[in-house]
């Protein structure tokens, strides 16, 4: 009997709204959702860049008046806000995870179609509900952290709306989780096993792993905030006896996490990409997906690391210097596999592979002031200046983004049938790599000479460095232009891709570009090996040489 | 074309799922969720064991709390349990009107412990506000409180589904009972925790 797998196997439903359209509607195929996360997180990465570009403004000099100081905060807040929860958490697991998770285990769409339908649409509403707070007595103005007591006691409409839709969002990404869970455990294809999955869906079973985990302690911290607020209950308020600790361990509970939510799906995106392009296996699969999970179990049990100075016994300093530490093992595992990926390759130097070695560089410079920060003393000294800045800008934007456009420019002709133009590609790439470390890497000399973060004023002798981060800002918003013109380009005159314009083997180039609505016309394929890439002995060897 | 392995005889898609395997990853589906459910009630439990750590002056310092209501309590829904879990075992025997009885006794007993609850927030001498474990305790109570409602709202649910003709709900079709009836058992089980930790502890 198979009647009962309506929402996925029926294919009326799923084509009610045809053309364009139907990435306006409440579509429930798993690749308009996951074009729709895409396309909705761009908008949402637009707004929140054009919020740090206000920051970069402000900075430009000591003590300029761009914005009142009040406002400064909430950019900063809503910066921080949208950039994580509405743009690399969505993009990262819910764009690639929904459109290429199906495809990778041989299913014709995600265990709970519906859920999954739900899922994205509690984001735009969550994130205009968000942005309009700015208009309505001012939004939150404690940072994306929300530390009591200063959210307590800064104006309560900003902070609870804060409050909602972040619960909201977390909400959305709780149910991708699952979604993602039952899915690679469940719904594989008949014969295809775990250890013959392509690496992203390793990346994202520990990310959901580490979502299911941790997003409800965010949940239920922030309702306790909430009573708070409203109710003048004293859960995190000292004066009432609460303790502000308590939030900030609850808080890092999920957060530290959240930078894995952030970075696990995007390692596993990598892995996908520089193989394709080098024309090489995946170096060491299996200690690849150990470290995942080595990843996923560490990256549990290091949250206190964020709270070195916040009066921590001495003991768990140590305990949580070490297993942070313990954390650059299975990274670097992770990053020597793709040096070998790399390694003697035929390497084609097109702007996926550009954006994911520029990843590579980028991820090792943020990797190694993160050991750094995990020692005690070198975090005493840094604490809240701008060298965390940098830190984690090289991790999330260094890391992540690129490889978010490194994936765009890979699945482009996927999605859309259309090639993009590699040379304006390559272009794109150089501005984005220069104006990013223009930008945050004289943020570390900022933050070792001492300037503070989510400061609107500084220290007169700060200011040229500020000047460079800030021409680094505008290099990086200006290379913005250049992409959208060529996704503009492709779409109305770009070249036909074909359907495997790349040669390669995993699951989702072998059907048609854009796939149809079940994916595979006839039975899915049932591909035991994604990387066989030119081995001698390889099942795929006929198969790569076409 | 050799990483693809040929399309087997049949043309038909007959294999994408079996019934069974569709089943089952539904319930993996569900386990996931409650899990999750599970971690929010694990960062509650943890801040209040935190915060009476840091600052022993709880309610039961300074009141003393009464047990009666919340052993009462315990004994429901454990009671509930096993009558849910009878009312399963009529199900697959395909005994309608014997699966609704034990249904509905769940369902009730749910609602004894909401009521009972509230007799307990009535008698106690502390409000939500008057300190940080009167809070915590109401949180946490009320946070299991929430969960109690729904899930006997879902029995009701349950119970009229097997009710009418056309309900969903039988042995053919028993997922949507097991997924409410794990969600009770959950739902005891973190009761169980929480009685030990706010009130025996
Ligand atoms: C488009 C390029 C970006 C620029 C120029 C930029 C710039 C800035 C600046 C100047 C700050 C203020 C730092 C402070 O005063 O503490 C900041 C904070 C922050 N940024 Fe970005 N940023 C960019 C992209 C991103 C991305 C992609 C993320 C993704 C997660 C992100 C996440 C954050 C967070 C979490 C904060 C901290 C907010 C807070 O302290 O509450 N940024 N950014
Ligand atoms: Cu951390």
């Amino acid at each position: 009997m198979t009647i009962s797998l309506k929402p996925s196997n029926s294919p009326q439903e799923k084509l009610q709204p045809t053309g364009w359209l139907k990435y306006l509607s409440f579509s429930l195929d798993h690749k308009v959702i996951g074009l729709q996360y895409l396309v909705c997180g761009f908008l949402f990465y637009l707004i929140g860049g054009s919020l740090a570009g206000a920051i970069r403004v402000e900075l430009i000099s000591p003590l300029s008046d761009f914005m009142p100081r009040e406002v400064y905060n909430q950019v900063l807040t809503l910066h921080g806000t949208i950039m994580i929860f509405l743009w690399i958490v969505p993009v990262v697991n819910g764009a690639f995870g929904n459109y290429l998770i199906p495809f990778y285990v041989g299913a014709r769409d995600m265990a709970f179609p519906r859920l999954n339908a739900v899922a994205f649409w509690l984001i735009p509403p969550s994130g205009l509900m968000l942005i309009t707070s700015y208009f309505i007595n001012g939004a939150a103005q404690s940072g994306w952290t929300a530390y009591p007591p200063l959210s307590i006691t800064t104006p309560a409409a900003g902070q609870i709306i804060w409050i909602l839709s972040v619960l909201l969002l977390g909400g959305s990404s709780i149910f991708g989780g699952i979604n993602f869970i039952a899915t690679i455990l469940k719904l594989r294809r008949p014969g295809l096993k775990l250890m013959q999955l392509p690496m992203y869906c390793w990346a994202m079973l520990g990310t959901s792993i580490l979502v299911v985990l941790s997003t409800p302690v965010l949940a239920g911290t922030l309702i306790l905030l909430s009573f708070d607020i409203v109710a003048h209950t004293g859960f995190f308020n000292p004066s009432l006896g609460g303790n502000v600790i308590v939030y900030q361990h609850l808080f890092w509970f999920y957060s530290h996490p959240a930078v894995y939510i952030m970075v696990l799906p995007a390692f596993g995106l990598v892995s996908e990409i520089l193989p394709i392009h080098s024309r090489k296996p995946l170096f060491g699969y299996t200690t690849m997906v150990f470290s995942i999970m080595g990843i996923v179990v560490l990256g549990l049990v290091v949250w206190a690391h964020h709270m070195f100075t916040s009066g921590t016994p001495p003991w768990m300093r140590l305990f949580f210097t070490i297993a942070t530490a313990f954390i650059a093992v299975p990274t670097g595992i992770k990053f020597f596999n793709w040096v070998a990926t790399l390694w003697g390759g035929k390497i084609s130097l097109n702007a996926a592979m550009l954006f994911s070695c520029g990843f590579i560089i980028n991820f090792v410079l943020g990797g190694i002031t993160g050991v750094a920060l995990a020692q005690v003393p070198f975090d005493v000294h840094v604490h809240d200046t701008y060298f965390v800045v940098a830190h984690f800008h090289y991790i999330v934007y260094g890391g992540s983004v690129f490889v978010i456009f490194s994936s765009i420019y890979h699945w482009f002709p996927k999605f859309t049938g259309k090639m993009l133009n590699e040379n304006l590609g390559r272009f794109h790439f150089i501005i984005t790599f220069i104006g990013f470390n223009l930008c945050f890497a004289p943020q570390h000399w900022l933050g070792l000479n001492g300037m503070p973060r989510r400061v609107a004023e500084y220290d007169p002798q700060f200011q040229l460095i500020n000047q460079i981060s800030s021409v680094g800002a505008l290099l990086m918003a200006l290379s913005t232009l250049p992409f959208l013109w060529n996704i503009l380009q492709s779409i109305l005159y770009g070249n036909e891709a074909g359907d495997n314009p790349w040669n390669a083997l995993t699951p989702e180039w072998l059907t048609s570009s854009p796939p149809p609505v079940e994916n595979w016309e006839g039975e899915a394929p049932l591909v035991l090996e994604p990387y066989g890439y030119g081995e001698k002995n390889s099942k795929n060897t006929q198969e790569s040489m076409k | 074309m050799t990483s693809i392995v040929p399309k087997e005889q049949s043309s038909e898609r007959k294999k994408d799922l079996s019934i069974e395997e569709h089943e089952d990853f539904r319930l993996f589906g569900l386990i996931a969720f409650l899990i999750a459910d599970g971690m929010t009630f694990a960062g509650f439990f943890a801040a209040y064991l935190t915060f009476k750590a840091v600052n022993p002056i709880g309610p039961d310092a300074i009141y003393e709390l009464e047990l009666a209501l919340p052993t009462l309590n315990t004994v429901l829904l454990l009671v509930s349990s096993f009558t849910f879990h009878r009312a399963g075992k009529f199900l697959e025997k395909d005994e309608a009107k014997q699966c609704q009885k034990w249904l509905l006794i769940t369902g009730a007993l749910g609602v004894a412990f909401l009521i009972s609850q509230m007799f307990e927030y009535f008698t106690l001498p502390f409000g939500l506000t008057d300190n940080l474990f009167a809070s915590t305790f109401y949180a946490l109570t009320g946070f299991h409180g929430l969960h109690v409602t729904l899930g006997s709202i879902m029995i009701m649910i349950i119970w009229w589904q097997t009710r009418i003709p056309s309900g969903r709900v039988n042995n053919e079709n028993k997922f949507p009972f097991e997924a409410v009836e794990l969600y009770w058992h959950f739902v005891d089980g973190i009761w169980v925790v929480l009685f030990i930790i706010l009130y025996l502890l």
